[in-house]
């Protein structure tokens, strides 16, 4: 770690030694997320969803795991496979709910930990790369749990698939093919089932993979915090281990409180009752939506209804859809103001505020039916939408005019820039050639 | 260059899309939409009242195996239940050689040992319940063409599917004069039957529990209607989740462990913070 401060790995421990002499492993847990990562002391609770996003995602590799060696990823017995877990594998309809469940909780975490960062701008320099890692895990995440809701066979889970691989079949000229290609396939059929199947299985390991990235990436900087002032002397901060340990602990303690009410007694609230038909090609269902993570993106698509100049309006949808999952990647270099926290932007905060209630707006518009005034509040919304990021942000860090910040993290907590209580005989600051990043 | 990009692009799509609300809002305000017959009359169903529901909810043993006796003698005509098993009727209260004399009264397909040809044999316990027709298109052609759903998972796959299940049950109703008025097209076929709990009115399936003590019941409980309409709800509430209880009682066994966790976590968390301010 970067800060001259940060303490030492020195195990007492014969053991510990010997491996650390040979294999630096400890060295390099201790280091990331032990006591020799010093942390801004300042952190609130909107910081733990790192810790809980990583913990969902190992929920979800071990219950999939198991869900894996009881599973038939065959057309013919794939919805009976799912029923057999739920009945007759031992404490397999629990494994299921988990499983279904934790990709619910896996988004609503990290669609908070991404509001975090939306609020507090975690996104600029130096952090560019964290927060662009942390889209490709997004991205991956998307097209995992995607990939997931078709394995059960049902109704929502082949009509979703149709849909969304049609939405390549918008692109002109090579559509179709790709459509096809994409499929194995005319429609969703064995050859889609068994390589989603083997996608599903393939991509939480390549999400795992971009974490280690993720979190080598956050401590170049180390990490951000509520007041957007770096770290500037050791009274900034405090060691990871036991300081956050303790406080993830408790997080992590809250969060599976909510999770498993839900998952023990509301299980398939957040699923769609259709997925328990049995998938059938030739009966579609009313009303065909995707998961609730997927629904302002879902919103924007349907947004679009008419023709536009030569551009047919299914083509402008499917645009503007992954172009508005696109567009985040380059919110380090859209949103110019030097000011890092929302906290001492006045300016910003109202629209942050608005674009989050907007969001929510979408969220509800997706997963209505597609009639009005549904369509009508999706149009103006999914307009705010690109506004927000491509218009009014760029415009706000020009215009703004930022609150006085805090000269430092310590003054911002204790009132004043030193911490008389830190301990001596160290490098206070951050300055000098000796403090370069190590790593 | 980022931003001038982005910008141009912005623009593009907010013009596009005002454009379209543009398009949307006239013809909503030009062309009003038609009121449906599904808008006016479709109702949201009823609460059935079941003993399995809320955190502490356990199933009613004797309601099960009453439900079970309504199926048998109703449903089973045209429904299947094919994801339970007879095995898993203990589980409702029969013992063993009830559940192989239920499994011994069902006919389940088979191989003649001796020839090889398709046959049928008396059910066993491992087997599970038997298909009603061969195939789909038997099915449709025994039923004015409506295929009947397996009922296995059916308080599952439809929202809110126990209150819905019983308010259809207990919904044939004659269709209301408004309708017959207002909305032609949406009046009963011949085939059909008016159920306002039903997605589009119209069922096909006529209605199957109709007068009292249409079954009749082994414990002495009174065979209304409504209480087999009860009763059948609550044997495919079990057939949809058999589990139930079970992840009641687990959930309530992990919610106490993990507030006694949070609990310790947190002043854990209050212990170690306790010397600096944050």
């Amino acid at each position: 770690m970067s800060f001259p401060w940060a303490k030492q790995y020195n195990p007492t421990n014969p053991a510990m030694q010997w491996i650390d002499e040979r294999l630096p492993l400890p060295r390099l847990v201790y280091n990331a997320i032990g006591a020799g990562y010093p942390v801004p002391r300042n952190l609130n609770y909107f910081w733990n969803f790192g810790v809980l996003a990583g913990f969902a995602l190992v929920v979800q590799i071990i219950s999939g795991v198991i869900l894996a060696m009881h599973y038939a990823p065959n057309a013919l017995v794939a919805f009976d496979s799912v029923e057999h877990i739920m009945r007759d594998v031992n404490w397999g309809w629990m494994m299921r709910y988990m499983h279904a469940n934790g990709a619910s909780f896996f988004f609503i975490v990290i669609y908070i930990h991404m509001f975090r960062g939306l609020y507090y701008s975690s996104y600029k320099a130096p952090r560019e790369m964290i927060w662009l890692l942390g889209m490709v895990i997004y991205l991956l995440a998307m097209a995992t749990a995607f990939m997931g809701y078709v394995l059960p066979w049902g109704q929502m889970s082949f009509w979703g698939a149709k849909v969304i691989t049609g939405l390549f079949s918008a692109i002109p000229l090579i559509g179709p093919t790709l459509q096809e290609w994409l499929l194995g396939g005319f429609a969703p059929d064995n050859a889609a089932l068994n390589r989603f199947f083997s996608l599903h299985y393939l991509l939480p390991f390549v999400i795992a993979g971009v974490i280690i990235l993720h979190v080598w990436a956050l401590h170049i900087p180390g990490s951000s915090n509520p007041t957007g002032v770096e770290v500037k002397q050791q009274s900034d901060t405090v060691p990871f281990h036991p300081y956050y340990t303790a406080k993830d602990g408790f997080g992590l303690g809250v969060y599976l409180l909510i999770f498993c009410a839900v998952m023990f007694f509301a299980p398939n609230f957040l699923g769609h009752a259709d997925n328990y038909i049995p998938a059938n090609p030739i009966s579609t269902p009313a009303h065909i939506v995707p998961e609730w993570y997927f629904w302002p993106f879902y919103a924007i698509l349907r947004a679009f209804t008419v023709d536009f100049l030569f551009i047919p309006a299914k083509l402008l949808g499917v645009l503007a859809m992954f172009a508005s999952i696109l567009l985040l990647f380059f919110l380090p270099w859209l949103d110019r103001s030097p000011v890092r926290s929302g906290k001492y932007r006045p300016l910003f905060r109202i629209f942050f505020w608005i674009f989050v209630a907007n969001i929510i707006v979408l969220a509800y518009c997706g997963g209505a039916t597609a009639e009005e005034p549904y369509v009508m509040i999706s149009q103006i919304s999914s307009a705010y939408y690109f506004a927000h990021f491509l218009i009014i942000l760029p415009i706000i860090s020009r215009i703004e005019r930022p609150d006085p910040l805090p000269a430092s993290i310590t003054e911002a907590v204790l009132g004043k820039d030193s911490d008389d209580s830190a301990p001596v005989g160290i490098p206070e600051t951050r300055d000098g050639p000796a403090t370069q990043p190590a790593e | 260059m980022i931003r001038n990009l982005g910008i141009v692009i912005g623009l593009f799509f907010t013009v596009v899309l005002l454009y379209s609300f543009g398009v949307g809002a006239y013809t909503h305000i030009t062309e009003p939409a038609t009121k449906t017959a599904k808008k006016v009359f479709h109702k949201y169903p009823r609460d059935a009242g079941m003993p399995s529901d809320g955190i502490f909810g356990k199933f009613d043993k004797a309601q099960l195996q009453r439900g079970y006796g309504v199926y048998k003698e109703v449903c089973s005509a045209c429904h299947s239940l094919e994801q339970v098993a007879f095995r898993n009727l203990t589980d409702i209260g029969y013992n063993e050689d009830e559940v192989k004399a239920i499994a011994a009264s069902f006919q389940v397909p088979a191989v003649d040992p001796d020839t090889g040809e398709a046959t049928t044999r008396d059910g066993l316990p491992a087997d599970k319940f038997p298909a009603v027709y061969p195939n789909n298109i038997a099915a449709a052609a025994a039923n004015n063409n409506a295929i009947p759903p397996d009922l296995s998972l059916i308080t599952k796959a439809r929202k809110d599917g126990s209150n819905y299940l019983y308010s259809l049950l207990t919904g044939y109703q004659e269709p209301p004069a408004e309708l017959a008025k207002n909305f032609p097209d949406d009046v009963p076929g011949p085939t059909t039957h008016y159920n306002p709990y039903f997605e589009n009115l119209n069922i096909a399936m006529a209605q199957p529990i109709v007068i009292d003590d249409q079954v009749t019941y082994a414990d002495g409980t009174k065979a209304t209607v409504d209480q087999m309409a009860k009763d059948v709800t609550a044997f495919l509430t079990w057939t949809a989740e058999p589990k139930l209880e079970k992840r009641k009682q687990t959930g309530l066994a992990v919610l106490a462990f993990l507030l006694i966790f949070t609990v310790l976590a947190y002043l854990s968390y209050r212990n170690i913070w306790a010397d600096k301010k944050h």
